[in-house]
């Protein structure tokens, strides 16, 4: 219910006429818009308004415009649609920027609708005014200044399309003020469809590459399928299981890709890239024939470039030609939504009178066993202190392996990366390309409010969570009880770990003396807070926890604080140039003095 | 290897900005850059002269083309073509030196289009080689100011930049 439905269309059935803010709030339920994420100021009081006076788009109010973004962008991550974002001008405007590079380093579809002083004083550094669409124009897909009321409709629209298709992004659409006027009213029509000359993404792949591709990797001795997240975004799992599963190959994923393949299954050999399995690293570089699905050759994947996988010929599957040797030149590509260039793969395989070779991948997975049996993501289990690899796999006990797993960036981020064993697609939400710290906690809430009935968690560490702490005051007021695994170090554990590694444990500045009590700290924002400093109390303290469906806890963990990330390949190395685990004993295992 | 890219862009507000940016933020570089509207008011057909190796020059295209207003783009060095900039200079004349440097400016086709007892503005249109050549052929001291467009260029025959 609401004013506009039925101002919308009159009883003959002509179009009435809505003003500027009525049309943009009008045009997001048109476009089926449930969330918008925001935080109100002068340049958007008359699309508040707006807002006020219907109830079909729920806005969620945010305590720092970062949140929204990163809330917004969760929620798309969750599920699929494109997530909204609300902010004002100026401040409003440059504090959004961050969530918006998050979103367009992941390729995650994403509608920021920023307000902008009037347009006659654009441009005489008025109150609350910055130049949006130049900030924002190196991190989004793209952008528009909207000038006329009679586009506005027609431009959030264009907006929600290039969003959401081809190579998925933000798209920032800055609305002056005088734009939203009430008192300017013009007939409001949302366009069905609409169509850019200018742009026109791929869908399908070329047949003959396709047909080239199947025929490589029929004939491939030691093959590996490599997947990112374009596979999550172009919704292809079961594309991906299925091919995967008919030529029974090994599968690694990227950071972006975990669970497009699940992880709990034979042929998922487990991560790859600068903290992956010694098994997908080693596959990789031994490899002869890499098929690599929706995934960029980051260099956090790749290592050093001139030893990455030496001996393979690539097929690379993307939407978006311009990924395509940018830095790995590949030897097939394809370019094309995930899905169709999958299905038709698996049909020509079906139709290829050629079988992979069996002796040749009998051998292959035999070598790949070897490098499993290092068990390079084993440690010291022992140990009297909460180890955090211990924590998430006591996480992933207590969940199931069901959750939606937010996190922040460090540490914390590649244990969970590597001991939640992700099953389904869009359950692992975190910041791989830009890797924004104080992204858990609100791209959390944004989970929950998609998913009410799921849990919801977010591993964090104490220096992430306090980027963006605030947002516990919004998951109080709109009830999306989360739970929030901080694993407690008392460092900055990413930092401390390449300071130790490459500047000889001088740990500068990644150390903060002065930590928050943060039982008190979430208590006083009104949710539950729990210290857990005990190995033996972290099972039914997690329990615990969740088992309060109708409350968001904080869970102040107390970890090792000199655990590392293993294996890890240090910057500037390939991958079988791997750092592993040093046996459980030695000096790094204990306290530092 | 310097490569002429032609682009066809949406004639909106900012979509120079997206190009120049593309450049700056990739670290790709721009020797010249000519920006016009079309005969279609809507489109406006960008020149853009950049180097780098054959890698380099694909990722510029694609990431030219990547851009959302960018409706349609080619390398013009990947076939026959014509190429054309416009330049004007302005040197310092004298009794003595002004039949050398008018002649000098007949060699290279050039038109002289302003006179005053101390100076000339020379007119020329060419390859950018032609105008280098032209500059390095007259007195150095004598030139007060070079003005160029930088390169614009065209398809030779049926091949052509059109929607």
């Amino acid at each position: 219910m609401g004013f506009i439905d039925h101002l919308i269309v009159n009883a003959e059935g002509n179009s009435v006429e809505l003003n500027g803010a009525q049309i943009l709030v009008q045009s997001l339920k048109d476009e089926g818009v449930e969330y918008i994420f925001g935080y109100p100021g002068g340049a958007v009081l008359h699309i508040y308004d707006a807002i006020f006076q219907q109830d079909d788009v729920k806005h969620i109010l945010v305590r720092h415009e970062q949140g929204a973004t990163h809330a917004a962008d969760a929620y798309a991550r969750a599920t699929g649609k494109t997530g909204v974002v609300l902010v004002t001008s100026g401040p409003g405007a440059t504090n959004a920027v961050t969530g918006i590079a998050t979103a367009y380093m992941d390729s995650i579809p994403m509608v920021v609708i920023s307000g902008q002083v009037p347009s006659p004083v654009i441009g005489s550094d008025a109150f609350q005014e910055v130049d949006m669409v130049g900030i924002s124009r190196p991190c989004v897909k793209h952008n528009f200044l909207v000038k006329d009321v009679t586009k506005l409709a027609e431009t959030i629209k264009k907006a929600f399309y290039v969003a959401s298709t081809g190579r998925p992004g933000p798209v920032v659409v800055d609305v002056p003020k005088d734009i939203t006027d009430p008192n300017i009213k013009v007939p409001y029509k949302y366009p069905r469809k609409v169509t850019m000359r200018s742009y026109n993404p791929a869908v399908e792949g070329h047949k003959g590459q396709i047909k080239k591709a199947v025929e490589l990797l029929l004939s491939a001795q030691r093959p590996m399928i490599y997947s990112g997240g374009g596979v999550i975004l172009g919704e292809a799992s079961r594309e991906l299981i299925e091919l995967t599963r008919t030529l029974g190959y090994p599968i690694t994923n990227t950071l972006m890709g975990l669970g497009a393949y699940p992880a709990t299954d034979k042929q998922f050999i487990g991560m790859l890239g600068m903290h992956g399995t010694y098994e997908a690293n080693m596959g990789m570089h031994e490899s002869d024939v890499i098929l690599a699905v929706g995934a960029r050759f980051d260099d956090r994947v790749t290592g050093k470039l001139a030893e990455f996988c030496p001996y393979a010929k690539i097929i690379h599957i993307d939407v978006d030609p311009a990924s395509i040797s940018k830095t790995v030149k590949v030897d097939i590509p394809i370019v094309g939504q995930v899905k169709p260039v999958l299905t038709q793969m698996i049909e020509q395989i079906k139709e290829s009178k050629k079988q992979p070779s069996k002796k040749a991948l009998a051998a292959w997975w035999e070598q790949i066993d070897k490098w499993r049996s290092v068990q390079c993501l084993e440690y010291d289990r022992e140990s009297p202190l909460i180890k955090p690899q211990y924590v998430i796999e006591q996480l992933y006990e207590v969940t199931k392996g069901d959750a939606y797993i937010t996190s922040d960036v460090g540490q914390h981020q590649m244990y969970a990366a590597q001991y939640y064993h992700f099953d389904k697609p869009r359950r692992w939400i975190n910041s791989g390309g830009l890797g924004t710290m104080g992204f858990g906690l609100p791209a959390a809430i944004g989970v929950k409010l998609a998913f009410p009935e799921a849990d919801v968690a977010c591993v964090t560490g104490e220096a992430s969570i306090q980027m963006c702490i605030q947002e516990l005051s919004t998951a109080l007021q709109y009830k999306t009880p989360v739970k929030i695994i901080n694993l407690n170090n008392r460092y900055m554990g990413m930092v401390r770990q390449w300071q130790e590694f490459s500047y000889e444990s001088r740990y500068s500045h990644s150390y903060m003396d002065t930590l928050p009590d943060f039982v008190k700290l979430a208590e006083a924002y009104g949710h539950v807070g729990m210290l857990v400093e005990n190995k033996a109390d972290l099972r039914s303290a997690l329990e615990e926890a969740f088992a309060m469906k109708d409350r968001t806890v904080f869970m102040d963990i107390i970890t090792d604080r000199t655990e590392n990330v293993y294996p890890m390949i240090e910057s500037g190395k390939g991958h079988h140039d791997m750092k592993l685990r040093i046996a459980p004993g030695t000096p790094t295992d204990r306290e530092l003095a | 290897m310097r490569h002429i890219i032609s682009i066809l862009i949406e004639n909106e507000a900012g979509a120079l900005s997206r190009v120049a940016g593309l450049f700056s933020a990739r670290g790709y570089n721009i020797e010249s850059l000519t920006v016009a509207p079309t005969e279609d008011s809507s489109l406006s057909r960008m020149t853009l002269v950049t180097r780098g190796n054959d890698d380099i020059i694909e990722q510029i295209t694609k990431q030219l083309n990547k851009l959302v207003d960018v409706v349609k783009l080619i390398d013009l060095a990947e076939s026959a073509h014509i190429e054309r900039e416009l330049m004007m200079v302005k040197v310092k004349t004298s009794e003595a030196t002004r039949a050398e440097i008018k002649r000098i400016a007949d060699i290279f086709r050039g038109r002289i289009i302003d006179v005053t007892p101390m100076t000339f503005v020379i007119e020329m249109t060419g390859t950018s080689d032609k105008l280098d050549a032209f500059v390095k052929a007259i007195d150095e001291t004598t030139i007060i100011e070079v003005v160029r467009s930088g390169a614009t260029g065209i398809c030779r025959g049926e091949k052509g930049l059109h929607l």
